[in-house]
């Protein structure tokens, strides 16, 4: 039982397939609590069908998912956000599905917001008025205005540029430490699962599911540009496991 | 509280104070109308202060003021009924890909047949009564309704349900706040058009069937060859979609359609 506590995420022989062709076959997946996990892999491999599928969104084929958080919040490649709404009453929204009152939901949005350094003059905005970045950080604090113990990053941050995708994983990083909660993170930047995760799963559509992982030894405080950088060029060039990561052909795959 | 107050006024104040532009656009209306009144004279077309004054006098007898109810009543419930019936449906069958494909043709059909020809029918239906009067409005504008509110929820933004599940809303909650908030932003302009159609039918068939109201009130003044009263009733009728538009229809719409507002750059604002 004491194991069993421990585990925020647990997927099971899980199976998916559009239109009978087979994307996942047989994956199985731990996250620990506080822990981070980033999935990547070249497009097409699956990463996304299976964030969805640990987040409810899809039902899969075959296998079972066995969440032991109590709540989670979800971050998607686009901010997805409801554009009729202002940014405080998009980040309230998970809080109006749940039937909490008028009021707290507002003090509760402007703490998430406060969390993700979203200006107090900006939330009476909506979406077209904000930028790409603060529609982004709206999106987070959305996620957040839950008090998640799990959150899932659907490559939150991948439409981004490059200077505000470093603010957002800083963002994300500072924010995991604070609030505690564990993470799938999908992405196809290997420094940027470098930066945020503790720990790397790669996907590979050859085998259809995990490939492999490799624990990043580098403690959060020490992960510098150059740590980073250096850690980086040392999975692609020694290690096999990363070896089809950017091998993709796209034309294949659509 | 006394900031959302002050917002509300604002708008408020803005609302009338676009009336300007309305008015200026009347204004322009009338130089060409009265433009054709010296062309043609006094018989054809009365000059716009003619008309006025006859509208006036009309509107001091309590008979006008009768008729211009029982035919604004049943518009007004013709209306209702489409607005009703075409927003229900049309969000029922929406939802369906297979209902929309069956549907289409259908519309097809009841678009495609006159509306006087429906006036007909209805005629031997349901006699000259109010029956018939609102059968010829909603058949008139059902469709347009019916088949905007459909095409929005098949347009309906997917990726934004799935953020909705994801954050954990049923199917009805999804409904509430993500499909029908979309579905509003072509419900309202379709319903500012059928408000139209409905009065305009509406007269229509009380001028045909011989039903008590501005239709038969318009068929008089015809046989009299009063083209001042004429264009006053006709006057009348318009100032009556003008009221119900920019009283009712409008005001819910900007209330929805704030968002689109704060989008537009400030010429086009302003």
């Amino acid at each position: 039982m004491g194991g069993e506590a421990m585990t925020a995420l647990l997927l099971e022989g899980v199976a998916h397939a559009y239109f009978g062709r087979t994307v996942l076959d047989g994956v199985a997946l731990r996250v620990a609590e506080d822990e981070i996990v980033a999935l990547v892999g070249p497009s097409g491999c699956g990463k996304s069908t299976l964030v969805h599928i640990a987040a409810g969104l899809i039902e899969p084929l075959r296998g079972r998912v066995v969440a032991g958080y109590r709540r989670h919040g979800m971050i998607f490649q686009e901010p997805r956000l409801l554009p009729w709404a202002t940014a405080e009453d998009n980040i309230a929204y998970p809080l109006r599905l749940a039937g909490v009152a008028r009021g707290e939901r507002r003090e509760r949005a402007r703490r998430a917001a406060d969390l993700v350094s979203l200006d107090r003059r900006d939330l009476d905005k909506y979406p077209v008025e904000l930028s790409g970045g603060m529609r982004q950080r709206t999106a987070i604090a959305r996620a957040l205005v839950v008090e998640p113990d799990f959150v899932f990053f659907d490559e939150p941050f991948t439409a981004l540029d490059v200077a505000l995708k470093r603010q957002m994983q800083d963002l994300v990083i500072a924010a995991a430490r604070q609030a505690r909660f564990a993470g799938l993170f999908v992405t196809h930047d290997l420094a940027e699962a470098v930066r945020v995760s503790d720990r790397i799963v790669v996907l590979d559509e050859r085998v259809r599911g995990i490939a492999g992982e490799r624990f990043v030894g580098i403690a959060h405080g020490a992960r510098d540009d150059a740590a980073v950088f250096a850690a980086v060029q040392s999975y692609l060039k020694e290690d096999p496991l990363f070896r089809h990561l950017h091998e993709t052909d796209e034309r294949r795959v659509a | 509280m006394r900031r959302v107050v002050l917002d509300r006024m604002g708008r408020l104040g803005r609302f009338f104070w676009s009336g300007w532009v309305g008015v200026a656009g009347l204004a322009v209306f009338a130089a060409l109308w009265q433009q054709g009144h010296e062309a043609y004279g006094d018989f054809i077309l009365p000059s716009p202060i003619a008309t006025f004054a006859a509208t006036g006098a009309l509107l001091q007898s309590a008979e006008t003021w009768r008729l211009a109810w029982e035919t604004g009543a049943r518009a007004i419930q013709g209306f209702a009924l489409t607005a009703l019936l075409g927003g229900v449906l049309g969000l029922a069958v929406g939802y369906s890909a297979a209902a929309m494909r069956l549907a289409r043709p259908l519309l097809t059909i009841v678009m495609g047949v006159p509306p006087i020809a429906w006036i007909v029918l209805a005629m031997i239906w349901f006699g000259s009564s109010t029956g018939t009067v609102l059968t010829t409005t909603v058949v008139a504008s059902f469709p347009l309704v019916f088949a905007n509110v459909a095409e929005g929820v098949a347009t309906r933004d997917r990726a934004l349900e799935e953020m909705a599940r994801a954050f954990g809303a049923g199917p009805l909650q999804r409904l509430r706040t993500v499909v029908i908030r979309h579905v509003a932003g072509r419900y309202f302009p379709a319903l500012a058009v059928a408000l139209g159609s409905t009065f305009k039918v509406a007269v229509m068939a009380e001028l045909l069937a011989n039903i008590d109201g501005i239709g038969v009130a318009l068929a008089t003044s015809r046989a009299n060859l009063d083209v001042a009263q004429s264009i006053s009733w006709v006057v009348i009728i318009v100032a009556a979609i003008f009221i119900v538009e920019y009283g009712v229809v409008q005001p819910i719409r900007a209330e929805l359609e704030r968002w689109r507002e704060a989008a537009r750059p400030w010429g086009v604002k302003r």
